[in-house]
């Protein structure tokens, strides 16, 4: 049955990840999403999902995390992210579609898409 | 909402702001019966029979950020709609739980959707990755795919849940379960 053949799989995969931890852990940059009622009905599911594809495809590390309503619901998808030194930044209304220009601009090249951004804490102790 | 899984995903954010380590989700199928219900049944803190009886007031909620909480209300809602109902028990200091019911056939019942993302969102919250498991269980007529987060940290030795590697594996796993639990439906 399938299911057998996925659980020996998984043996394989902890040896690999386990490798690969090695060269991981901590990253410094944590991204939160949004993830309650509000969140939800806006589409954060999918925006985490994207999220997730587009850091792997870009080869970037990072701790993807969600929280409940932080009470901006109009701004919902919300994602934030936090890069150690650096301030916090929250971006509103993120949809699938705009994650890869978020990852590539934010992540890679250093640059706030200020446009998208709707709160920031300039506090680098998070 | 516009999936039963997004409904889902957003009550089992409740299990885990009630401080629960074990969540059981169970989805039952039932065509002959033209019955659909949705279990979720945590050993978070509980509510006494005021709070229960409160819960799917859109106006009351635990947290204390605002002062409105649409999670169950908007399920009752639509399980209400359906032709079924909402039903919530629950001890304090033991944990909850909350049973939707839905006419299977109903022409209002919106689909179980993408119930894979909801699953993988709610296993990759930090909280899940780190101090609670999840047992899931989806029975659709006489077939049945079952997993539990517990077995498969087990299995893990140590590697995160949310480890890259384990969440593919896991998208995997957790699609074909779905795809053969509907194997029998025509």
């Amino acid at each position: 049955m399938a299911k057998i053949k996925s659980l020996e799989d998984l043996k394989k995969v902890r040896e690999d990840a386990q490798r690969d931890l090695k060269v991981r852990r901590d990253t410094g940059t944590r991204i939160v999403v949004g993830m309650g009622t509000c969140g939800i009905a806006a589409g954060a599911r999918e925006t985490m999902h994207a999220i997730l594809e587009e850091l792997e495809k870009q080869g970037i590390e990072a701790n993807v995390e969600t929280v409940g309503c932080v009470g901006q619901c109009v701004k919902e998808p919300l994602v934030d992210i936090m890069q150690a030194g650096k301030p916090r930044i929250t971006y509103g209304n993120v949809l699938p579609d705009m994650v890869p220009k978020l990852i590539e601009e934010h992540l890679r090249n250093g640059r706030v898409i200020e446009e998208w951004v709707v709160g920031r804490v300039d506090d680098s102790v998070h | 909402m516009r999936e039963l899984s997004l409904h889902i995903l957003d009550i089992l954010q409740n299990s885990l702001e009630a401080g629960a380590s074990r969540v059981e989700l169970s989805l039952e199928e039932d065509l002959v019966n033209d019955r659909f219900s949705i279990t979720v049944r945590d050993n978070g803190r509980g509510m006494d029979a005021a709070q229960i009886a409160r819960a799917t007031d859109p106006f009351f909620t635990t947290r204390t950020t605002r002062h409105v909480g649409l999670g169950l209300p908007l399920l009752a809602a639509a399980a209400e709609h359906c032709g079924g109902g909402l039903h919530i028990t629950s001890t304090p200091g033991e944990g909850t739980t909350v049973e939707a019911v839905f006419q299977h056939s109903h022409i209002d019942r919106a689909p179980l959707g993408n119930i894979q993302g909801s699953l993988l969102a709610f296993v990759m919250s930090d909280t899940v990755a780190q101090t609670c498991d999840l047992s899931y269980r989806h029975r659709v007529n006489d077939r049945e795919f079952t997993f539990d987060t517990a077995d498969i940290r087990r299995e893990l030795e140590g590697v995160p849940l949310s480890h890259p590697m384990v969440r593919n594996w896991l998208k995997g796993f957790i699609s074909e379960g779905e795809k053969d639990v509907y194997e029998a439906v025509p």
